[in-house]
Formats: structure tokens, sequence, C-alpha cells
């Protein structure tokens, strides 16, 4: 791992650099692209999609398109209940979008305070929150955030992303932690506190912008696996509920119907879900190699 | 080495009551009365109170919580509120099966993974590499459980190869598929990091060394390179277990196997507190095992790595 030597200032050459080098990636700038049509399409749901994902259609004669197989009319076929999978899944790019973020934000106001505290005092601190680390990552992440989930009766998807964020703090308090203890030793932190500027500027002001680039390398690569987790949550009935076009919750509704040879419902939300993991694996793992961090896991 | 492995274990221990903490946390903060739950909308006041009492519910929460970890230690995990089984009984009895799923699916990600993972690095930048690669991405990138319907689709409703899901009575065939599934991102993973770790070790001057003397490419891969690029393979194959169990969940739940996976979804839909809180423990125990097991092994693996 090569060292930053000079702190960054905030939108300094190192960024411009960086970017510089994300853009010579081809994967990375892949994933970039695949990142950004992900996010117009939740943006523009409304606009681009065919049909309006809950309504159950009627065609001919009054009645309603039934698990109607792939065609002009429908790209990816109707489920059970006459609706476009299509529009379906343009509308659960929001859903998985949603949870990903709000998760994601959730993860960093726990995470990054908690593990630059850490990093930055150490001893005994140190000690406490490593270990509160330690046993959350314990936890296989699913059946954890699955425990959390039902213990509210009925999961809205505010219960879903704060459950996520609970578990998935600890990557980011790992990152930040690491981040600190090499940074709290510089000569321009020690010059801080030389000063005699308070803590908590230090570790704002001083060192947390030195130590966001591998945060951001984590959340991004974050955002995959979350999207995964809510697609299983979903999936085993405890994420999204029906009728919310969201991709797990449609797997598993089509699941009974793929022995029947009605397998559209099923396959193409699980196209989905690799589309958008796969674009934040390819951003994330461009931002680790522009911002050339190293990372465990 | 002792004192390493006893420190470890030392270690392991605050680390587990934290586990079993949280998860009593978690349960205690449920809305809702076990009691009811039990006995769904036809329990009477007094039975009610009687069932309370049974549990230990009409304790304050301290002395819930002093009770709960006494009867741990004793390795009691309850009552399930659904079956009347001992939480610990369940867990043994469907046990054997994850172990089984897991078991197989770890050999098949790491012959698979190990394997694909030299070739590709050999040959860089080759066919092989890119389409490798590109399937190990996917790999990693698909949802387990999808994953598990596809291949549910091409093999039992398609060709008709497998007869579909269940245990049947134990015989290989059903564990074809569940094994495929689950070792699909472990093999992914294990894949790509084989493949880094052998390209570094491969640019190494020892390496060079080997090959300037004129050895055989074979034995220079094999026998110099494979060697130290495995070190950090097999940290991943530790830290893999985790996901495996998480993978379980999903893949038991699909495949209708009787692991422990389906065991916490069927608790978990039936709102079955102990053995929730059982299945969660247990996942994180053996989590905590394994980890120790693979912080041990690298003084085996790796000359280099000095016990203090």
């Amino acid at each position: 791992m090569t060292e930053r030597t000079t702190p960054a200032a905030s939108g300094g050459s190192l960024w411009f650099e960086a970017w510089l080098r994300f853009r010579r990636n081809r994967l990375a700038m892949i994933g970039l692209v695949m990142v950004i049509t992900v996010i117009l399409v939740a943006v523009l749901a409304t606009w681009i999609s065919p049909y309006d994902p809950l309504k159950q259609l009627i065609w001919t004669e009054g009645k309603a398109v039934r698990l109607a197989s792939p065609s002009a009319k429908h790209w990816f076929g109707t489920d059970l209940y006459g609706r476009d999978i299509l529009s379906r899944i343009i509308f659960g790019a929001r859903i998985s979008l949603q949870i990903g973020i709000f998760a994601t934000l959730v993860s960093l106001v726990i995470g990054i305070p908690l593990g630059a505290l850490a990093g930055y005092v150490g001893k005994w601190v140190d000690d406490l929150i490593s270990w509160l680390v330690n046993v959350v990552f314990a936890f296989p992440f699913l059946l954890f955030v699955l425990a959390v989930v039902a213990v509210f009766k009925d999961p809205s998807l505010v219960v879903v992303y704060i459950a996520i964020g609970m578990v998935n703090w600890v990557s980011i308090a790992r990152v930040v932690r690491a981040q600190f203890i090499s940074l709290r030793e510089r000569e321009f932190v020690e010059a801080a506190r030389a000063l005699g500027m308070p803590s908590w500027r230090i570790i704002f002001v001083h060192i947390l912008p030195n130590a966001l680039a591998p945060v951001i390398v984590q959340a991004t690569l974050g955002m995959g696996s979350i999207i995964m987790i809510e697609a299983g949550l979903a999936f085993l009935g405890f994420g999204a509920q029906p009728p919310t076009p969201s991709w797990g919750l449609m797997i598993s509704e089509g699941q009974k119907y793929l022995g029947q040879g009605q397998w559209w419902w099923a396959i193409f939300p699980g196209l989905a879900i690799m589309y958008t993991v796969l674009a934040f694996n390819f951003l994330g793992d461009g931002l680790r190699d522009a911002l050339d961090v190293r990372l465990k896991r | 080495m002792f004192t390493y492995f006893l420190r470890k274990l030392l270690y392991t221990i605050p680390v587990l009551w934290g586990v079993v903490t949280v998860v009593f946390i978690l349960m205690a903060v449920v809305p809702g009365d076990p009691a009811r739950i039990m006995m769904g909308q036809r329990g009477d006041p007094a039975t009610l109170a009687r069932i309370r009492a049974d549990l230990g519910l009409d304790l304050p929460l301290h002395r819930q919580y002093t009770k709960f970890l006494g009867e741990l230690l004793r390795g009691d995990l309850g009552t399930s509120y659904r079956s009347n089984e001992k939480v610990s009984v369940a867990l043994s009895v469907r046990f054997g099966a994850t172990l089984r799923l897991a078991f197989w699916a770890m050999v098949l990600a790491s012959v698979l993974g190990v394997t694909a993972g030299i070739v590709s690095a050999v040959k860089q930048y080759s066919v092989f590499d890119y389409s490798a690669m590109f399937l190990a991405i996917s790999g990693v990138s698909a949802p387990v459980f999808w994953v598990g319907l596809l291949l549910l689709l091409a093999f039992a409703y398609n060709l008709h190869w497998i007869p579909g899901v269940g245990y049947g009575d134990g015989q290989a065939i059903y564990l074809i598929l569940p094994v495929l599934t689950l070792g699909v991102r472990p093999a992914a993973l294990i894949a790509r990091l084989t493949r880094s770790c052998m390209l570094e070790v491969l640019s190494q001057d020892y390496i060079r060394t080997a090959r300037a003397k004129g050895l055989a490419e074979k034995i220079v891969v094999i026998k110099h390179a494979l060697k130290n690029a495995l070190i950090p393979v097999v940290t991943i194959i530790g830290t893999q277990v985790a996901e495996l169990l998480s993978g379980a969940v999903l893949t038991e739940t699909i495949f209708a196997w009787p692991g422990i996976g389906r065991l916490a979804v069927e608790a978990l839909v039936a709102r079955d507190f102990p053995m929730i809180r059982g299945t969660v423990i247990f996942m994180a125990l053996i989590f905590l095992v394994t980890n120790l097991v693979v912080d041990l092994s690298y003084g085996f693996i790796d000359p280099r790595v000095r016990f203090e």
C-alpha cells in the first residue's frame, strides 16, 4: 500500500488524480454507467414505465391478462394479477435504491463516530468498541437482520433499513478505526494538537476528511450487499410487503409458477438485482483502485 | 503456541457473552405476549398467567437475564413455543443436514475456486481468464435464492435430471442442487482471490529464480507459488463460514432442506422466540469456533507466523 503523504485539501488535486485513474479503468467506468442507469430508472420510473406497476391490466373482452408470456406488449410478461412485470421491475429500482441509500446512511451515522472514537482515543474505548464490532460480526448478517425485523410485528421499509444499518455499520467502523489509528500519529495531527485544538475539531476537521476515501469505497461495496440482503428479506416475506414492487418479493411470488412454465415472473427480477449489485461492485472496485485503498474483506 | 491459543479462546468468551446478551435484549423488547403467541386466541387469563410463570416472564428483566444465562451455561436453550420441543434437541437434530450441505458446498467452492483461480492467473488475459472472472463476478452479484431457482428451473423442471426439492432419504441426488446453489458465491470469491494472490506471488523474485534454474513451469506453479498464494485463501474460507450460514437460510428454504437455516425461518414466521434465539446463538457460536480454528491454522500453513 502506498501511503498518502500529503493531507488532502478538500477538492484538491488528490481527488482529481483519483478521477483520472478511475477514468482509465474500463470496468470502473462500466460500473459508473450501470449505477447511473439504475438511478435514472428509479428517478424516471413514472415516465418510462409502460404501465402502472400496481394496476391489474385488462386486455380484450374484459379478461385480465394473467401470466402472459413475454411479448411485444409486455416485454417481461405479466404476473398472476395481470401486472406488467417490466413496469414492476422499473419501480422496484426505487425500493432497492431507497433501502440501499438509507441503510448506508444509518451505517455511516453509527459507524463513523464509533470507528473514529475507537481509533483516535484507543485504550479501553477502543477495546469496548472493537468488542461490539466483533459481537455484531459474529452474527450471520441475514439472520440477524431477520431477527431484528421479526421483533416488529409489521415490518415497514423503515424498519428494514434501520435493521440493516444496525448490522452494516461494523464494516464502516472497522475501516474508519484503521484509518484513524494510522493518521493520529501524523505530523499534521500533532501540529493541530500542539496548537491546542479540541479533540472533536481534530477528529472531524483534520482527520476525518483524510480518512474518507476508504469509507467511500466500503460504502459503495456495501450498497451491493445491502441490496442483496433486502432482496433476501423480501424473498422470505420479511421485507417489503405486497403489493410493493420489490425485486425479492417478486421472485418469491413468482417461484411457485416456475415449475409450471411461467418462468418470467421469478427470473427477470433476479436479473435486475444482479445488474444493480454488479454495478455497485464494479464501481466500488474501481473506486478502490482509483483512490488506492486496501480493505480487508 | 499454547498461550496464543489460550488468549484467543479467552477473547472469544466476552464476544460470545455479547452475542448472547444482544440476542436476549432483542427478544426482550419484542412487543406482544409470548403466552398469547402460544395459546392464540384460546387462552383464558388463568392459563396465560400460568404459562407466563412457567416461562419466567413474570420475573423482572434482570432476573430473567440471569436465569437465561444460567440455563444457557447448562446447555439449555429453552423450549419452542410452537412444538414444545427442546430448542437444543431441535438444533442437534437439524444441524446434521446443514453441516452436510455446507461441507460439500465448501468442498465444491474450494476445489472449483482454487483451480479456476490458478488457471486464470497462469493464463492471465486468456479467454479462460476472462470467462472465469466474468462468471466469478456474476456469481458474487447474483442472489443465492435466485441462483437456486435457476438451477431448479434448468435441472428439475426442464431437464428432469433431478427429482426436485426435499431431502429424500438422504440420497446424494437431492444434495446436488442445494450444494451448487450454496457453493456459487464462495467459489466465485475464492477464484478471484486465488487469482490475485497467485499473480502477486508469480511476480516475485524467488519464482524468477526457480524458473531461471530451469524448473518445469508446472513445478514452479504448484510447488513454489501455490503454497504461498493459498495463505490468504485459507483465511477467506474461514470467513466464508458466516456467509455460508446466511446463505443456508435461503438455500434451505428454497430446497425444503431440513437444516437449521430453515428451522430459523420457520421459527421467525411463527414468532417462536426461544427457537429464534437458539438458532441465532448457535450460528454465531459456529462462526466463532470456526474463526478460532482458522486463526490457529495459520501457524501450520504459514511458518512465518509466530504465535506470541
